[in-house]
């Protein structure tokens, strides 16, 4: 689907401000950017002004209209990497595209800049196929189809609820794979695009991620915080916890989540060996919750993604809660969401 | 449009990877003229070559090739009155050659599958490539975004559990095919011209509890660790289905090796797919497999293996009396397969009697 094929209304780009100068990513972005309505969040915590070229259809969002929309005592969930979650809640759109503020296009191995945009557009447009997995990956696509022994009842697939991009250059690594392998860069250019198979778990970025609002917006919580969580991705797992949130939901309620293309160009920001000296908390946070997802069922009366939100987040406080604060505030944040995205959404 | 390699010229491989540890399967009704491409990469290896139909024809195996031959006759040879489990008049024959193979680990390839050109045009060393999905872990408990985590210049992404990065062991390496795709007979009636020219450079493992269309055409496996269940079904001559042998057989290795914490892999290597098969014959073919199939699929995924069974065979046997059980009222055919599926076991034991004692895996 090329970027004249799809309808630009129906999508907003959701960019999370970490560096205030957003000059050489926005320009570098123009000619997949164009035409679409921006959503660029300040973290609250960035002190300097946003620097934001000229050219583009953007309403930008700081501290203060973040308080405004949520009281002050809710801003403090949309700092950091979770200030694009306050996009999420504002726009108005069917989908929507986040890239990472350190992100430029991609090329394909062909030398042609990859258009991220139509391509995240393209894999939600299009169905997912969670319940059998087709060895030619995806069969909607040009020059594919389902191969020999796939069910034909499974065919028509189910609604897309989640596309996850890659990253050459910088892969999403975590510090000590980084760190112990310092000039490792991604140069694999995987030309596929899958759907994730029901029950499996996966470890979902927020770097390079679109998803169908209308479909599952709250499932895309901003809800786990580490002790010293920082503003480097290697500090991070708001979005791995989110993620697995949303993979869950997504499960459950009969929607695919999609990987693969598109790719995006990662650049170099912050140190592995630094974020190597905080002790990792991410590690433990990350142990634990794998069982508790593995087993979790939510209960059959959880048919809106709003209910099954809450009934995680309650599930989240009496599993997981003793065994670290994180998880109980995680749980907290969850409902908050949710009440949030309710008054929010109510309205519009 | 996407061309085979060209291998003439190539010196064969001077170090081949487990080059006694390893057969290679080739069921045949035609000729093996395809092996003269694929010299470089398995003439140090041994062959054991299955010949469908007639057991008078002639087959020519190219020189320098270190083979076994079995024809029907000797089939019936071996087997005795247990013949009766292995196909006629269908590739599904080829399971013959797994049985009586004294090697570790097995790679089938069909007669019609020539050498691959990977992007850069070099040719593609397949069975190199099945070796090292066979001899690295998977990862079926958790998915990796960035695709086999122990492939070079590829690792664990950020969030992976560490406690899960060890990857169990791989069982099987399902690999692809560039110009003639593994269609169906509708798809090859509806689009008789589509190729596949996506070349995916990607291995991934199948998460547990996923099923998969598993095809025989270019597929490798540890025959110590999930041998028995590669059995290919009731196919061809005096059976109402063909073309489905290969998906039974990945249906029923894909539920034991999730079972036993066993490993499936899919994707490279690549084959260059030749020839394709007369779609209104395969759809003859293929008919009541694609109705069965509706209610094979949650058969299998739902079926649960119990915690006694911890060998494959037990394993196995107990599929087939599940089998028996739920399938024989969608057709009689599943009762004379559960019947098969429990030959196979006997004759795989027969033929194979030290694997028989020992447990394999883990339940």
């Amino acid at each position: 689907m090329s970027s004249s094929e799809i309808n630009k209304n129906e999508v907003d780009i959701v960019i999370g401000a970490l560096n205030a100068d957003l000059t050489q990513f926005l320009n570098s972005w123009k000619p997949f950017f164009s035409g679409f309505h921006l959503i660029i969040v300040k973290d609250p915590e960035l002190k300097d002004d946003l620097n934001i070229p000229e050219g583009f259809d953007v309403d930008v969002y700081s501290k203060p209209d973040i308080e405004k929309v949520v009281g002050a005592a809710n801003a403090t969930m949309f700092s950091g990497y979770s200030c694009r979650y306050f996009g999420y809640l504002v726009s108005k759109k069917k989908y929507i595209v986040s890239i990472d503020d350190d992100c430029v296009p991609a090329k394909d191995p062909k030398g042609v800049l990859v258009d991220a945009v139509s391509q995240h557009v393209t894999n939600l447009e299009n169905p997912a196929t969670p319940l059998f997995f087709n060895t030619l990956y995806d069969p909607y696509c040009e020059g594919a189809d389902f191969v020999r022994g796939y069910p034909f009842s499974l065919r028509s697939g189910v609604p897309c609820a989640a596309s996850c991009g890659l990253w050459l250059n910088l892969a999403d690594l975590d510090a000590p794979t980084q760190a112990l392998k310092t000039e490792q860069r991604n140069t694999s250019y995987v030309d596929a695009v899958m759907t994730v198979p029901l029950k499996a778990m996966l470890p979902i970025s927020g770097i390079n991620i679109a998803f169908n609002r209308e479909l599952v917006g709250p499932a895309l919580v901003p809800a786990l915080r580490i002790a010293g969580e920082g503003k480097v991705r290697w500090e991070t797992l708001e979005d791995v916890w989110c993620g697995m949130c949303l993979k869950h939901i997504s499960d459950h309620l009969g929607y695919g989540v999609k990987t693969g293309l598109p790719y995006v160009w990662r650049n170099e920001r912050g140190d592995a060996v630094e974020s190597l000296r905080k002790k990792w908390e991410g590690m433990k946070l990350m142990e634990k919750s794998v069982p508790f997802f593995e087993a979790l069922k939510l209960p059959e009366s959880a048919v809106s993604v709003e209910d099954c939100v809450v009934e995680l987040a309650k599930a989240v406080k009496e599993q997981l809660g003793s065994d670290d604060p994180a998880f109980t505030q995680a749980a907290d944040a969850m409902v908050k969401w949710v009440q949030l995205w309710n008054s929010v959404n109510s309205s519009g | 449009m996407v061309d085979p390699a060209n291998t003439v010229g190539l010196p064969v491989n001077p170090t081949p990877l487990l080059k006694d540890e390893l057969d290679i399967v080739i069921p045949t009704i035609r000729n093996l003229d395809f092996l003269e491409m694929w010299r470089p990469f398995l003439q140090p290896y041994h062959l054991i070559i299955v010949q469908d139909g007639d057991p008078t024809k002639k087959i020519h195996v190219p020189e320098g090739y270190d083979y076994e031959l079995y024809n029907r006759n000797d089939i019936n040879r071996v087997l005795g009155p247990k013949a009766s489990c292995i196909s006629f008049k269908d590739s599904a024959c080829r399971c013959f050659g797994y049985m009586v193979s004294k090697k570790k680990y097995i790679f089938t390839i069909d007669d019609d599958c020539f050498v691959a050109k990977d992007p850069s045009g070099k040719a593609v060393n397949a069975l190199e490539q099945h070796i090292k999905n066979l001899l690295c872990p998977s990862t079926p408990l958790f998915f990796n975004t960035l695709y086999d985590p122990y492939r070079e210049g590829a690792d664990f992404v950020r969030g992976y559990p560490f406690s899960l990065r060890e990857g169990v062991t791989t069982a099987v390496s399902h690999g692809l095919w560039l110009n003639i795709p593994d269609y169906d007979a509708p798809t090859q009636l509806v689009k008789p011209k589509e190729r596949n020219t996506r070349y995916v450079d990607a291995v991934m493992t199948i998460p547990k509890g996923t099923l998969f269309p598993m095809c025989g055409m270019n597929l490798a496996f540890d025959r110590d660790l999930i041998g028995p269940a590669m059995y290919f079904g009731l196919m061809g001559d005096g059976q109402p289905i063909g073309r489905y042998d290969d998906m039974w057989a990945g249906w029923c290795i894909k539920v034991i090796c999730d079972h036993l914490g066993l490993g499936v892999k899919t994707g490279l290597p690549y084959i260059y797919h030749s020839k394709a098969s007369n779609p209104f014959v395969n759809l003859k073919k293929e008919y009541k497999g694609i109705f069965w199939q509706e209610e094979i699929i949650p058969f299998f995924q739902n079926a649960k293996l119990s915690k006694e069974a911890t060998t494959v065979q037990q394993c196995y046997i107990e599929l087939s009396k599940m089998v028996k059980e739920k399938l024989s009222s969608l057709d009689p055919y599943f009762d004379k397969l559960a019947d098969a599926m429990v030959t196979w076991i006997e004759a795989w034991d027969e033929l194979n009697p030290t694997a028989a004692a020992a447990a394999n895996g883990k339940a």
